[in-house]
């Protein structure tokens, strides 16, 4: 038994299975990142005044982040375009060039995620806030490069440059005098929790598509000597969904680090 | 076309000929028709299972605090303190009852409706030798199954199974300190990755795979039925993954999406702030909604195939049902929110809601209509298949009827989150869908089986399960209209006048008698509709080796494609493949030899 369509296309559609598919399947992920979108909409314009907190992602890295990205969309055409003209080299030269992109933009994201993860807002029991990246925690002192405020409004319209925060100097705080202290988790404030749920899912999506390039990087050699139209629509294929991947990065940014 | 193509993929099936072995012909399979039996055995255990949930429930209401019957000691022994002992506390009435709708709703009647019967018959339907990807398909129902494992296991962990009913609304489904709710979002995640699978399969494989002559407007009813099913949940589905994401989010990481400022719960919870509840009503109804459309659409699918086959006519303005469905799978997206009249959203929303839902009724309308009118002058044959369809049909229209006042929402303010509710969509689903899937059991039985069910014990099935279904459901509707809630696991016995009068409150009225007792006739009428289930499971096992044979690869006389095939079909489906020269519906024709004239059968001239 033989499957029509795997590999030429059907007259009256103009379409393989597989594409069709791929665009039904990415349909849906338009769907589940909709939703998403959807909920920070609401999320953002139901928060109490002045408690949206804007400029708290550095600028530079989600731009370089951005760059990184559209860079692998472009290898990833051109590996594609190679197999249409019969380069496998090709092919093999601008999909290593797309894989270092995707671990290039793991790399800066889970160094984001760090950031996050050590950035302190603690507050004191006399009321005032210490904001800042924890340096180093003892059983009485805490050590964090920070800055105090007296309002906790003054932390969520950071004015913050393309470069990040200002360079602030070395705080020690008692563990007596605080009362209480959070990182920059999800849990911190609905802005993180969207904040890495988005950005988490769609890592999820980056690695999955770099898997499958990759899988079809390192062992496509044999396929591509057998059956090089087939695998040709495979590297079509995955290289639909990682244009995808990529479009939602170019909603994310500016969503979460420029509005 | 290119040569080149065809040795490594046919590489993949050539080992699922017949010495497959057992582990690749039965559990392993990418045959279609197998997937489709997996499901179909899958779905009708769930479903059995759901129905046992259900009956222990009907106890509890109407004799509350009093052990379980029979089950009480294993229930104590399985579940322990929750049912101490055997009597069912409040707390696992919550489960089972958030169970039964979970169980009923996403892993018996979709999965039965649309991908058993789906699975099976639409790659014959329209001539196609199996589904655009057969791996896929495989892989949709292993996580089906691994859906369906994580919430049986569910009940056996500590605190037992999700409590928040269905909906899972926040903030209660994440304040409930268990981790029931977790085990309910994970196990949803399989299920829509398998809903996901299926679906892009579906719509590819319909696309795609169509024989030569295969025209859109000459496919079967029942493929348009799942074409639109298969786009309702594309598309809404992944929202409610979303919000699931996000409640378990809620749950394990300790954001607050769904919990407002201030929320607490015992002690105040440390917790961000800022989150909204009706943001997962709205994402939950976003799926919610067409969710209902994808349990009745293949049943009306199923229903239109077996009206025309049995009526010996064509179905009466075939092409108003297909653009019906259109209808409704696109108004579906727009009419979530009448589920929330209550949550305090707006008039003005309210009343654009209230209208797209009105508006929605008209296709339904059009399709029972033309379903009705396919009747007329038809020569009925009524055998069982036909007798459930018939039954549907009326079924279906109180199902739907009553749905009215609960779509304006001036009346819902008053049935709303009653039995009355309960009634209603138990209409539409229990003797609607489950009905029209009982006929499609019997009716592609012997396509499956090359062997016919008992024609009098579908009989006895039949008049038992439509008297039984509407004993039970009806008395709900006067209980709903008298304000009697749902989900109170004494069944109302805080609200009734005599529990009034005793307190000593000052309260006018309250529940009356006559309306608690109705409690214990709604249980007996249950047991008898379990009962009357024990012909069809008999039936069904017995028949499979025992059954009349069918006697012919078309035993009903069908003009379809699934019954030009040999029985059962092999793997590959036809023995060539078919070209297709006519409508589905080509019954009766005037001055052809028989009654029926397959798609498959070339003009004369």
């Amino acid at each position: 038994m033989e499957i029509p369509y795997t590999v030429e296309i059907r007259r009256d559609t103009g379409l393989y299975n597989a594409k069709v598919g791929i665009w039904l399947f990415l349909a849906s992920e338009v769907m589940l990142f909709g939703a998403l979108f959807s909920s920070y909409i609401l999320l953002r314009v139901g928060a109490p005044e002045g408690y949206w907190p804007h400029g708290w992602l550095t600028v530079w890295l989600g731009t370089l982040n951005t760059i990184v990205l559209i860079t692998s969309s472009i290898t990833t055409v051109m590996a594609w375009a190679s197999l249409k003209m019969k380069n496998f080299s090709g092919f093999k030269f601008y999909h290593a060039i797309t894989l270092c992109c995707a671990v290039t933009f793991l790399c800066i994201k889970s160094y984001e995620y760090h950031d996050k993860f050590i950035h302190n807002e603690i507050t004191l029991k006399d009321g005032r806030i210490a904001d800042g990246h924890l340096i180093k925690k003892t059983a009485d002192v805490v050590t964090i490069e920070g800055h105090f405020v007296t309002d906790r409004k003054e932390l969520f319209d950071t004015h913050n440059g393309f470069f990040g925060p200002p360079k602030h100097g070395e705080l020690e705080i008692k563990t007596a005098d605080i009362a209480k202290m959070s990182n920059y988790g999800p849990a911190h404030h609905t802005y993180n929790a969207i904040y890495f749920t988005l950005t988490g899912l769609h890592a999820l999506h980056v690695i999955g598509g770099a898997l499958v390039i990759f899988y079809l990087w390192a062992f496509g050699e044999r396929m591509w000597k057998t059956d090089p139209e087939r695998f040709t629509n495979r590297v079509e294929i995955s290289g639909l969904f990682w244009h995808f991947v990529d479009l939602v990065w170019i909603f994310l940014f500016p969503v979460l680090y420029l509005l | 076309m290119q040569a080149t193509h065809a040795i490594p993929h046919t590489g993949v099936h050539v080992e699922h000929h017949e010495d497959a072995g057992f582990w690749r012909t039965y559990i392993f399979s990418t045959d279609h028709k197998v997937i489709g039996i997996q499901y179909g055995v899958t779905a009708l255990g769930f479903l059995f299972f759901g129905f046992l949930l259900m009956l222990m429930m009907r106890w509890q209401i109407a004799k509350p605090g009093v052990s379980v019957p029979l089950v009480g000691p294993l229930l104590e022994r399985v579940l322990g303190n929750v049912a101490s002992q055997g009597k069912i506390s409040p707390d696992l009435y919550n489960s089972f009852g958030a169970m039964h709708g979970t169980i009923m709703v996403f892993l018996a009647i979709v999965p039965l409706a649309f991908a058993a019967f789906g699975n099976y018959v639409v790659p014959l339907m329209i001539g196609a030798p199996d589904m655009a990807f057969p791996r896929i398909n495989m892989a949709s129902y292993q996580s089906y199954v691994g859906g369906g494992v994580i919430m049986v296991v569910s009940f056996f962990i500590p605190g037992g199974a999700a409590q928040a009913g269905w909906t899972s609304y926040s903030p209660l489904a994440t304040s409930i300190p268990t981790n029931g709710q977790t085990f309910w979002l994970v196990g949803m995640v399989f299920l829509i990755t398998s809903s996901l699978l299926g679906a892009v399969n579906f719509i590819a494989t319909i696309i795609q795979l169509r024989a030569p002559g295969m025209t859109w407007m000459r496919m079967p009813f029942f493929v348009w039925a799942q074409f639109v099913t298969a786009f309702l949940l594309l598309l809404a589905f992944p929202p409610l993954e979303a919000a699931g994401i996000m409640q378990l989010m809620d749950k394990v990481a300790h954001t607050s999406f769904f919990l407002p400022t201030g929320l607490a719960v015992g002690t105040l919870g440390n917790i961000s702030g800022g989150g909204s509840p009706l943001l997962w009503q709205h994402l939950f109804w976003f799926l919610g909604h067409p969710e209902v459309y994808v349990l009745i659409l293949p049943a009306m699918g199923i229903v239109a195939e077996v009206i025309a086959n049995n009526t010996r006519k064509p179905i009466w303005g075939y092409k108003s049902l297909v653009y019906s469905s259109m209808t409704i799978g696109f108004l579906s997206f727009i009419v979530w929110a009448h589920h929330m009249y209550l949550t305090g959203m707006g008039i003005r929303v309210a009343t654009f809601f209230q209208t797209t839902t009105m508006i929605i009724s008209i296709p339904s309308v059009i399709i029972l209509t033309c379903l009705f009118l396919s009747l007329w002058g038809g020569s009925i044959r009524f055998n069982t298949p036909m007798l459930f369809v018939m039954a549907f049909l009326p079924m279906f229209g109180i199902g739907g009827l009553t749905g009215l006042p609960l779509g304006f929402n001036f009346s819902d303010l008053h049935l709303h989150d009653t039995y009355y509710v309960i009634a209603h969509f138990h209409y539409i689903v229990a003797p609607g869908t489950i009905f029209a899937l009982f006929a499609g059991v019997y009716y592609w039985f012997p396509k499956m089986t090359g062997r016919m069910m008992s024609e009098f014990w579908g009989r006895v099935h039949f008049w038992l399960s439509l008297i039984f279904m509407n004993l039970i459901f009806q008395p709900m509707f006067a209980q709903g209209m008298a304000g009697m809630i749902r989900r109170m696991s004494d069944g109302g016995a805080n609200y009734t006048a005599a529990h009034n009068t005793a307190a000593g409150a000052e309260v006018i009225g309250g529940l009356s008698d006559n309306l608690m007792r109705l409690h214990v006739f709604i249980f007996w009428a249950a047991i008898g509709l379990g009962i009357s289930q024990i012909p069809f499971i008999i039936n069904f096992f017995w028949s499979i080796k025992n059954g009349k044979p069918a006697g012919s690869d078309n035993p009903w006389n069908a003009t379809t494609l699934e019954w030009q095939t040999p029985t059962p079909p092999p793997h590959g489906n036809f023995a060539k493949d078919p070209i297709v020269y006519r409508g589905p519906y080509e019954y009766s024709v005037p001055g052809h030899a028989t009654d029926f004239t397959p798609q498959n059968e070339p003009d004369k001239a």
